[in-house]
């Protein structure tokens, strides 16, 4: 039973000019343990799939899904809300771009953490929080838990509160991580630090990942499995390895060219919509 | 300007404020035919129907002195506009110029002009225009001059707030390097970009003046009998209080009606234009 | 905590100077009038030599300047001149009937934070459906009517047609309580009254419901603002994806980032009922310093009417200290102005 089962989900918006559409049916899986990246250019729909996880999206007016996903081999659509609510910050977490303005600005983090823990073991004490908090910011190599515990966020740096961020998803041990584009806002050398915590500690406690990027460098490292997104469907997925090393896909190639490279060469031309891209998927084998 | 109506009627509070204001503004512009009784907007006097409860004829009753509340009530809009026109007419260009040369000029100019602009922020707007109208003659020059002076200072601190912002933006560098006159930078290159802010300030303003002043003639310090005035009329009726409460209720209603459509205006600019730093 | 102090004392002294200008401005305008003050004070059936002795005991004959100088060394000496409305010195016009003006502010300020704010809490929680509908058109026709407009209808439906509560005055004749602090509300407790403490809040609620109107409206209008904002910012989304209760994050981590930036205009509405005062205090005859300050206007009373505007003002800029204080409180970036960088 896959962590996460994600099949021909499709996504649009109706606004005042018509309907938009976002995702043409996209498909993937998350194995329990397995960290799966999803990788595409803005406006490829990626964030949203994540949102669509955790049931942000609904929410909202104008927006229709259809499709199918399943958490832990159960179907969300068939959950009440109050039982697709309880799994947010529980079973699911999420770590978003920008860590220190997704932290709450005029309250400390102690009180923050507190609430998230509260999700797990509602009505818990401040004294309780600040403890298993202390524990937690330890395992994310923060070494003075209590400064930073009654600290503003604004009084941290980007790499400390990103740390925060990570204890913070992981305090509850969920059984499903979604990382929307983790440290995109930190420096490169904060951002290779961030990254080696997380996979260790994904791995230490079992965790699967969603991993959302436009990072390619970023995604080798730390992915097992990749998905190529475009234009809101699925173009490649397969064994990281599998698609960098002989990516099948028109745009995976295209994408694969437009990275910059450090041993200089200039910057490669990239389309802006090539008719090659809408070529059909390449599925890599080892894929369920 | 025909998109910026089209945008503002999408939202349906803001057609109806339009539809209001539309109202108030054709029963002004047209009270010489719309009024029943045109005349009763003067010193008529008519003993026979004074005081009359509203009905077929005088849709709103009469006054204490038999004049037709209706017709007195399209006159007094043309008054109210009147003033909002002038009073913003002259309050909006002297304060935005202040505001411009305070950002702009900086030093001493800044001290100086915003100081005095703190002054007179800080007395309570109506209180100002009370204490000016309490030491001249109640006119209604006179009010229009006293709402006039406590109008400004708020235009200016607006502007100055946006000026000293856009000062260090790299258009006004690029004029300045080519040489360009402070005033061409003033008013050519920063003003355009306060000016939304400055259009829904007077948007949501008139609706504010509309108040103010009524509420001067309501305390008997603005526009003087006989004008009609729907803050003196109200002040009027509220001494005839329940019987006669046609006297009091109709002229607040007209009251509440126009700044309640301009407010409704007001809001949907500022939806449509983003909020004013 | 050092940082608050500091701030405080600073605005203290600005807002010195700032009332030395008001002061300056009243009374400038005061003397600069066209007529002779003197004569107006006194009828038109005074004599010549009457007027005269007048002009002089008031140094209306001498510069502004000067005039001006008179003014200054007797309000250090906390003299305000007399009234020539009540023959009285000012300073004793003021204490009597300053706290009845402030107590009706002080009620309708509550009423108007007590309710205007919950009120756009729940508008901006349930934005676009029907409570935000009804509470925005509400709280716009609140702010779209002179407060005595809100008065006069008010009382005529719910003192006249309901008869739930007194039409005008602050307490009822009978009612008798002991003048102690000036304010009914607490001297009557002082006294033990139990039924004057009633009727004084009996009388105090339609005429503070009156004035507050507007405010509320304000209130509910800016922190609904504020509140939507606030809504689309990343930290609410992560709260959000948190599965933070709703509730919660309405009532505080949507509410406290929220509050910040609406605390100055807030003040500014707190201190806008000082205006609306005058209005409300006419309708329900209400013995407060705005009614004395219209007497007084219409009696070209200058000592009276400069006396008055000066401690309007004095209050209006005392309440923007304390929301001022308040910000930086509450506001952790300046209280830490020193954070580490990021």
């Amino acid at each position: 039973m896959s962590t996460l089962d994600i099949r021909n989900l499709h996504l649009s918006f109706k606004l005042h000019s018509g309907l938009v559409h976002v995702l043409h049916g996209i498909s993937l899986s998350v194995a329990k343990g397995e960290r799966v990246a999803l990788v595409g250019e803005s406006g490829s729909g990626k964030s949203v799939t994540a949102r669509i996880v955790l049931g942000l999206l609904q929410e909202l007016r104008g927006a229709r899904i259809t499709g199918h996903v399943a958490f832990q081999g159960q179907d969300l659509s068939a959950l009440s809300p109050r039982a697709r609510h309880a799994l947010r910050g529980t079973a699911m977490s999420m770590i978003f771009q920008d860590p220190t303005s997704s932290l709450n600005p005029v309250y400390r983090i102690a009180p923050q953490f507190r609430e998230v823990l509260a999700r797990a073991t509602p009505g818990i004490s401040m004294e309780a929080a600040r403890a298993r908090a202390t524990t937690l910011l330890d395992e994310v190599a923060i070494t003075e838990p209590a400064r930073v515990l009654d600290s503003y966020p604004f009084q941290l740096s980007g790499g400390m509160n990103q740390r925060v961020m990570i204890a913070m998803a992981l305090a509850n041990r969920p059984a499903l991580l979604l990382a929307d584009e983790p440290g995109t806002a930190l420096d490169v050398t904060v951002q290779a630090q961030t990254l080696d915590l997380m996979r260790d500690l994904v791995a230490q406690h079992g965790t699967s990942v969603l991993f959302i990027s436009h990072n390619l460098g970023v995604v080798r490292e730390f992915a097992d499995r990749t998905c190529v997104i475009y234009k809101g469907r699925i173009v490649e997925s397969g064994p990281t390895e599998a698609v960098f090393e002989a990516p099948g896909h028109p745009y995976t190639r295209a994408l694969m060219a437009a990275q910059p490279r450090i041993t200089g060469g200039g910057l490669p031309e990239i389309a802006e919509a090539d008719s090659r891209f809408l070529a059909s998927a390449v599925i890599h084998g080892g894929l369920a | 300007m025909i998109r910026s109506l089209r945008i503002l009627s999408a939202n349906p509070l803001s057609l109806v404020g339009l539809a209001l204001v539309g109202l108030v503004i054709l029963a002004a512009a047209f009270a010489d035919f719309l009024a029943p009784f045109p005349e009763h907007r003067g010193a008529v006097v008519d003993f026979v129907n004074f005081n009359k409860p509203p009905d077929g004829t005088y849709f709103m009753g009469t006054d204490l002195v038999g004049r037709d509340m209706f017709s007195r009530i399209l006159y007094a809009y043309r008054i109210s506009l009147l003033l909002g026109v002038v009073v913003l007419a002259v309050a909006v260009p002297v304060g935005v110029t202040l505001g411009l040369m305070a950002g702009y000029l900086g030093g001493w100019w800044e001290y100086a002009l915003m100081r005095i602009t703190d002054v007179f922020l800080s007395i309570p707007p109506l209180v100002l225009a009370i204490a000016i109208m309490g030491v001249l003659q109640p006119t209604l020059l006179n009010g229009m001059l006293a709402v006039t002076a406590m109008w400004w200072p708020w235009y200016t601190r607006l502007v100055y707030n946006i000026t000293r912002g856009e000062k260090v933006e790299g258009y006004v560098l690029a004029a300045e390097v080519i040489g360009a006159s402070r005033a061409h930078v003033m008013f050519r290159e920063i003003l355009p970009n306060a000016v939304p802010a400055i259009v829904t300030k007077m948007t949501l303003d008139f609706g504010f003046v509309i108040l103010i002043v009524s509420s001067l003639s309501f305390l008997g310090l603005g526009v003087q009998p006989p004008t009609p005035d729907l803050g003196s009329m109200v002040a009027e009726g509220a001494r005839y209080l329940p019987d006669s409460w046609w006297l009091a209720v109709f002229p607040g209603l007209a009251i509440l009606i126009a700044v309640f459509g301009f407010n409704l205006i007001g809001d949907g600019l500022r939806d449509i234009l983003g909020p004013d730093r | 905590m050092l940082t608050v102090l500091r701030h405080a004392a600073r605005r203290i002294g600005t807002s010195l100077l700032v009332l030395f200008g008001v002061s300056i401005l009243i009374f400038v305008i005061a003397r600069v009038i066209p007529g002779d003050p003197a004569r107006v004070a006194l009828g038109p059936n005074a004599t010549a030599e009457q007027v005269g002795n007048l002009r002089a005991a008031l140094h209306l004959d001498r510069s502004v300047v000067t005039q001006y100088g008179y003014f200054l060394s007797d309000l250090s000496r906390g003299d305000l001149g007399i009234s020539l409305y009540t023959n009285r010195p000012v300073t004793t016009d003021i204490a009597e009937f300053l706290p009845a003006t402030l107590e009706l502010i002080l009620v309708a300020g509550v009423l108007m934070v007590g309710l205007g704010m919950p009120l756009g809490i729940l508008a901006a929680r349930y934005l676009g459906r029907w409570p935000d509908h009804v509470i925005r058109v509400i709280s716009l026709l609140g702010v779209s009517a002179p407060s005595f407009v809100w008065a006069v209808i008010l009382m005529l439906i719910f003192a006249y047609w309901l008869q739930w509560l007194p039409i005008a005055g602050r307490l009822s004749e009978a009612t008798l309580i002991p003048r102690i602090t000036g304010f009914v509300t607490i001297d009557s407790l002082i006294a033990g009254n139990w039924a004057g403490f009633r009727d004084a809040w009996w009388h105090l609620a339609l005429p503070a419901f009156a004035l507050a109107l507007s405010g509320i409206g304000q209130a509910t209008r800016l922190i609904r603002a504020n509140m939507i904002e606030t809504y689309e910012t990343p930290y609410i989304e992560m709260a959000r994806a948190y599965g933070f209760p709703e509730g919660r994050i309405a009532s505080h981590y949507a509410f406290k980032p929220s509050l910040i930036p609406s605390l100055t205009i807030i003040g500014l509405d707190l201190a806008a009922l000082l205006g609306n005062a005058f209005l409300v205090e006419a309708v329900f005859g209400w013995p407060g310093l705005s009614r004395y300050g219209v007497q007084v206007i219409l009696r070209k009373d200058l000592n009276a009417i400069v006396g008055t505007v000066l401690i309007i003002s004095a209050v209006f800029i005392l309440v923007n200290i304390i929301v001022d204080i308040l910000t930086v409180l509450l506001n952790p970036r300046i209280r830490y102005a020193a954070g580490a960088g990021n």
